[in-house]
């Protein structure tokens, strides 16, 4: 059983590990440290067996259909959703399932572009954007948060502009506080950078926002699999994560939206089960949340992402919080001390979540991944989607470690005795001679 | 303890990533073809200037921004291309994707790729065939080969 700790033993944390077989595995000949949990989580048994236990014996098409299968099927799929709204202090109307974060966001970037066409009548007109119009971004975004918002500029006419990051690529309040004008409709932002680990001042930003009429869309990627959100306290109008970062299936995704919002963005995919009424020449959409959810969905990764909310709620998100935390600070300490490693984000003492990115003199990060890959150290190598910021860095590529709840300090402690290796193992030149 | 990258990062390859053979930019190219990882974001720039009135590489320079394999691969492409003819160039850059698409399996012909066999070894790594091909591909699509 669990400690009542506020913090992860680590006798807890051995615990959990017995939950996650895929972590026993051997890669190299070496055990296998996984510290990619960033990139995707591995699953603890109870998601598996939920997933499992869902198609061995509930396997019906939802929302359809009058047999005993389809009814539990469709109770099994609701309540995950019911679930997944209650983690995050929402309405399960409020709750979207999508295939993915980086979908979920398209989803609101098409309503918006959509809405911008005339569609969705005068409740969308809300969404409705011109020349003339901003949208805010930042230079820190993934690319899921980026890429959506030039094309909704593109075919808008609206302008997209960023909230530079400084020498370190984080960024806060202040920065942000001279581009949001009346201007601006949108603000997008990650909660939490999957490169820098930077966690931004929701609320307070949502304040500014708002205040200007702008609407909030939040990527919590990074934040909802490792901390309690609640959607009130954030006063954002749009969330987006994924199940596969949280310890659930690919293939899922969740978009939280403000139900008046939802009810009123045109949607983006139409088809079966999104509809009221269908004429040869028309139709009507139902309410949020069945309206943006058009055609089959994942229902199996739907109920096995409850699951995984169950798992992670059993463990604490707090307790999760403040264990990644312990082991980001014990990252940044140990790196700090390796001569030719420059930290991405701030240095020890700053709060940030539980991920690393760095870079090593004189050798690239595809290079640092694979000889780390000889240790058994699994980690990212590359610009983790998000180009500009790097650029804006001056790095092409980076490595980036991120922890999870069944990271132990003896793998953070392997991950430093190899980085500390690295430069040497690929002959890179002395430094201050490049 | 034996090093389990042995195969992949041979010394030969390490030495060319840090000598980079031909990493230049030529003043008067013929042909230029860059090519990018996306993945990773490497890139490769190759030039190529030809013989007068022929089809012979007379200077082969690149630049480019990468891993060690990625930087070692375009170093031996340009110690080999030159003296080449447009169809030698891409006849070894068929050779060289063959090799790297073989898992490591089956002998390289050192007779066509010279030191570039040694990336024999990377062919075991699939995630790392792109880095090695990055400046190869760069070549052959410089002199219409791709």
């Amino acid at each position: 059983m669990l400690s009542t700790a506020p913090h992860l033993t680590h006798h807890d944390v051995e615990l959990i590990r017995q939950d996650f077989p895929a972590l026993a595995a051997t890669v190299n000949g070496e055990p296998l440290a996984y510290l990619d949990s960033g990139a995707t989580a591995q699953r603890p048994l109870s998601v598996l067996d939920a997933e499992r236990d869902f198609l061995l014996h509930h396997n019906a098409a939802v929302h359809r259909g009058a047999h005993t299968t389809a009814g539990e099927a469709t109770e099994l799929f609701e309540n995950a959703r019911a679930t997944v709204a209650t983690f995050i202090g929402a309405a399960p109307e409020e709750i979207v399932w999508t295939s993915n974060a980086t979908d979920a966001i398209n989803l609101v970037a098409y309503g918006f572009a959509n809405a911008s066409r005339g569609r969705g009548g005068p409740d969308a007109a809300r969404f409705a954007l011109a020349a003339g119009d901003e949208i805010l971004v930042t230079e820190a975004e993934h690319h899921a948060n980026l890429v959506p918002w030039q094309e909704l500029a593109a075919t808008t006419g609206a302008t997209l502009r960023f909230v530079p990051v400084r020498d370190d690529g984080t960024w806060e309040v202040e920065d942000a506080r001279n581009l949001i004008t009346d201007r601006t409709r949108v603000f997008a932002f990650s909660h939490v950078s999957n490169v820098t680990g930077f966690v931004a001042n929701v609320a307070e930003l949502s304040v500014m926002a708002h205040a200007v009429g702008a609407l909030v869309v939040l990527d919590a990627c990074q934040s909802a699999p490792h901390r309690r959100l609640d959607v009130a306290e954030l006063d954002v109008d749009f969330l987006a994560f994924s199940g596969h970062k949280m310890l659930g299936p690919t293939g899922i995704g969740v978009l939280y939206g403000r139900r008046e919002l939802l009810d009123a963005l045109p949607p983006f995919r139409t088809g079966g089960s999104m509809i009221t009424t269908v004429t040869m020449d028309s139709a009507e959409y139902l309410p949020s949340p069945q309206r943006f959810e058009a055609g089959t969905q994942p229902v199996s990764q739907a109920v096995a992402l409850g699951e995984a909310v169950r798992y992670l709620e059993s463990v604490g998100l707090d307790r999760i919080e403040a264990r990644e935390e312990e082991l980001a600070q014990r990252m940044l300490r140990g790196l700090a001390g390796i001569p030719g490693i420059r930290i991405v984000g701030r240095g020890a003492g700053s709060p940030r979540a539980g991920l690393v990115a760095f870079d090593v003199a004189g050798v690239h990060a595809h290079d640092v991944g694979q000889f780390l890959d000889s240790r058994g150290l699994a980690v990212r190598v590359g610009h983790h989607c998000t180009q500009p910021l790097h650029r804006k860095l001056g790095l092409i590529a980076t490595t980036r470690a991120s922890a999870y709840l069944y990271t132990t300090t003896a793998e953070v402690d392997l991950l430093l005795s190899a980085v500390a290796e690295v430069r040497a193992y690929f002959g890179a030149p002395a430094l201050g001679e490049r | 303890m034996a090093d389990p990258l042995a195969g992949l990062y041979q010394e030969i390859i390490l030495d060319h990533s840090r000598r980079r053979i031909g990493d230049r930019v030529l003043s008067a190219p013929d042909a230029e073809r860059s090519e990018r990882n996306p993945t990773c974001g490497d890139e490769v720039t190759v030039q190529i200037a030809f013989e007068r009135g022929s089809d012979r590489i007379a200077e082969f320079g690149w630049q480019g921004a990468g891993c060690s394999i990625s930087m070692a691969s375009a170093s031996m492409l340009a110690e080999i291309a030159p003296g080449l003819t447009t169809a030698e160039l891409v006849a070894k850059v068929a050779a060289f994707r063959e090799m790297m698409r073989s898992k490591g399996v089956g002998e390289p012909n050192e007779d066509v790729l010279g030191d570039a066999i040694a990336f024999h070894g990377t062919s075991k790594y699939v995630m790392r065939v792109k880095c090695a091909m990055l400046g190869w591909v760069a070549a052959e699509a410089a002199v219409g080969g791709a």
